[in-house]
């Protein structure tokens, strides 16, 4: 008998868990689906009379969607090869070649950790603009694509690589570039999957960069956009909501298809401290 | 600092054996080849965070002039104006306010939902999926779903608020006393997820044998809990508790969309101060005034906590 009730309330926590974080989800697919005056009901519907698509096809005409989604992939894309690209580079530099200066060097991407970003984004902006970066879409590469955390992350999955093979490769004559580029990346996909994903995704969800970096409106991301919509439309409830789930949709099937990787990298730079 | 001594300096050897010279050459090959590797992501690391972070602690003293874009020294101005600014206080309140309860509430629910996700029950995988999501998705569309959900006349919170008795629900988003508490739930509800997967993968470092240990000693399972997960937790607890003080310091988006620091000042925060200062107003200069105390926080918060964490494991 305990051992039941034991679990009957273990499930039953984690279905109030369960239903508390992913309500929020559920009211805005729904409201997406309704007209804007029925958005608003006492007592609350919680499905619709009749399922309400036409939004999905307004939106596109009363927003410029398609711009903002070009501009986020863009941005998205971009600052993801760039931050594969020169964190796992960096990141065999720091755990695999040995060099006077390196942990110091090291200790100043470390230096940095705690350090909000909040904090420089004033001088940062002096500096973009010195260097006429502002409102380009180049601006928020610059700001994203150089993080220490994709150094940090491939630098931890470097090192658990064992040393004696690129000493091996090194002794058959392989040049550092050659073992990075024939060793490290190939068995440190899944780490560069995990970096990936946690890169496209926080730049797709960036709000504030554009926000300061993005004044023009063809060069708007899809939260720059969105937000703009909703004080444009503010009573456009669906509508706004139809907007909110298209911004959501990709990230959430992306999500979908690399949950482990996801959780992977969290964990990984979680367990550096 | 310790890596130049330890690193074979080229010795003063003017015979200069074979050995020697070929080490030195190693030695110069592998500084040109690490140099290389470091070089694409630190040159972009070093001018985008680095230099900003220092050009900060010069900005600070001085007068920016937007139209010229010169500096002025001024010296300590910007300080002094700042600590007779009424509104700076209330920002710096308003996020030790939203820090204070935003810690412990998102540990403990992180905390929860791992040892319940740790425990083997059906449907785990997807729970975790559903846990992580918030923290995933994009905060513009979060707040104005929250926003909607809060909305005190006819919003389903409120709603059923009344529906369980409470024939007074506070106003949320729209009332000076309950913008703040509104605020922290949603950070609260958008972060546990993130923190739960660092405290999952803590709970998994604690070999298992401990627990059966225990259990043979007829430890309870709140005994088990405090005696053997707690403390197999430190390293992990430390972590999450810096992750959250700097993130919680620096609380700023997520304000800015779901009450914009209102109504009046009620959810000011102190990064929102610094945007107000420096982007709405121009004030390079005294934001970054502002900037610095934001940032001696962290830091301070960052050295205390590391501080009490290495004496705990001594």
């Amino acid at each position: 008998m305990r051992p039941t009730l034991k679990r009957f309330l273990l499930y039953g926590s984690l279905l109030v868990a369960a239903a508390a974080l992913l309500l929020p989800f559920y009211w805005m697919i729904v409201s997406s689906l309704k007209r804007s005056n029925d958005v608003f009901t006492i007592p609350i519907k919680w499905w619709p009379d009749t399922l309400v698509w036409q939004n999905y096809l307004d939106i596109w005409q009363k927003s410029d969607m398609t711009t903002w989604l070009r501009n986020t992939l863009f941005l998205s894309v971009m600052v993801t090869l760039l931050q594969v690209l020169t964190g796992s580079f960096a990141a065999y530099g720091f755990s695999k070649v040995r060099f006077p200066g390196r942990d110091l060097l090291f200790l100043s991407y470390v230096g940095t950790i705690a350090v909000p970003w909040q904090s420089y984004m004033i001088p940062q902006f002096i500096l973009m603009s010195q260097f006429h970066l502002t409102n380009t879409l180049w601006s928020i590469v610059a700001l994203q694509a150089f993080g220490a955390f994709g150094v940090f992350l491939m630098k931890q999955y470097y090192e658990s690589i064992p040393e004696e093979l690129s000493e091996a490769a090194r002794i058959d004559g392989l040049s550092e570039y050659g073992i990075w580029r024939r060793i490290m990346l190939p068995l440190s996909l899944p780490a560069v999957a995990s970096l990936s994903l946690l890169t496209f995704v926080n730049t797709w969800n960036d709000y504030l960069g554009p926000l300061i970096y993005l004044r023009d409106p063809s060069i708007r991301t899809i939260q720059l956009g969105l937000r703009r919509f909703i004080d444009a439309y503010n009573a456009e409830y669906a509508l706004i909501m139809t907007g909110s789930v298209l911004s959501v949709l990709p990230i959430a099937l992306i999500f979908m298809l690399g949950q482990r990787y996801f959780v992977e990298g969290v964990a990984t730079a979680g367990l550096k401290g | 600092m310790t890596t130049m001594v330890e690193a074979p300096a080229p010795a003063p050897d003017r015979r200069g054996g074979p050995a020697r010279r070929r080490r030195s050459r190693l030695l110069w090959r592998n500084t040109v080849a690490g140099w290389s590797f470091i070089l694409p992501n630190f040159i972009g690391f070093a001018v985008l965070t680095m230099v900003p972070v220092g050009v900060l602690f010069y900005i600070a003293f001085t007068k920016w002039n937007v139209f010229r874009r010169t500096a002025t020294w001024t010296g300590a101005k910007n300080f002094i104006q700042m600590w007779n600014d009424s509104l700076f206080w209330t920002s710096m309140w308003n996020t030790v306010y939203y820090t204070i309860f935003h810690i412990p509430m998102t540990m403990v629910a992180a905390l929860g939902l791992a040892l319940l996700l740790n425990s083997k029950l059906r449907g785990v995988a997807f729970f975790r999926t559903a846990a992580f999501f918030p923290y995933i998705t994009s905060i513009v569309a979060l707040t104005y779903v929250w926003n909607l959900l809060f909305s005190p006349e006819y919003g389903p919170i409120n709603a059923f608020l009344r529906l369980v008795g409470i024939d007074d629900p506070p106003g949320w988003t729209v009332s000076a006393d309950w913008s703040m508490p509104a605020v922290i739930l949603v950070g609260t509800w958008r972060e546990m997820g993130y923190y739960m997967l660092i405290y999952l993968a803590g709970l998994q470092t604690i070999p298992s044998q401990l627990y059966e240990a225990a259990k043979v000693d007829g430890a309870s399972a709140w005994q088990r809990f405090w005696h053997v997960t707690i403390p197999g937790l430190r390293h992990t607890t430390f972590l999450v508790s810096v992750l959250l003080t700097i993130g919680s310091f620096k609380v700023f988006d997520l304000i800015l969309l779901l009450t914009n620091g209102g109504p009046g000042q009620s959810t000011l925060v102190v990064s929102q101060y610094i945007y107000r200062k420096g982007f709405e107003e121009n004030e390079f200069g005294y934001a970054s005034a502002i900037s610095i105390v934001l940032f001696a926080v962290c830091f301070l918060v960052t050295i205390i906590q590391y501080r009490v964490n290495k004496r705990g494991t001594a």
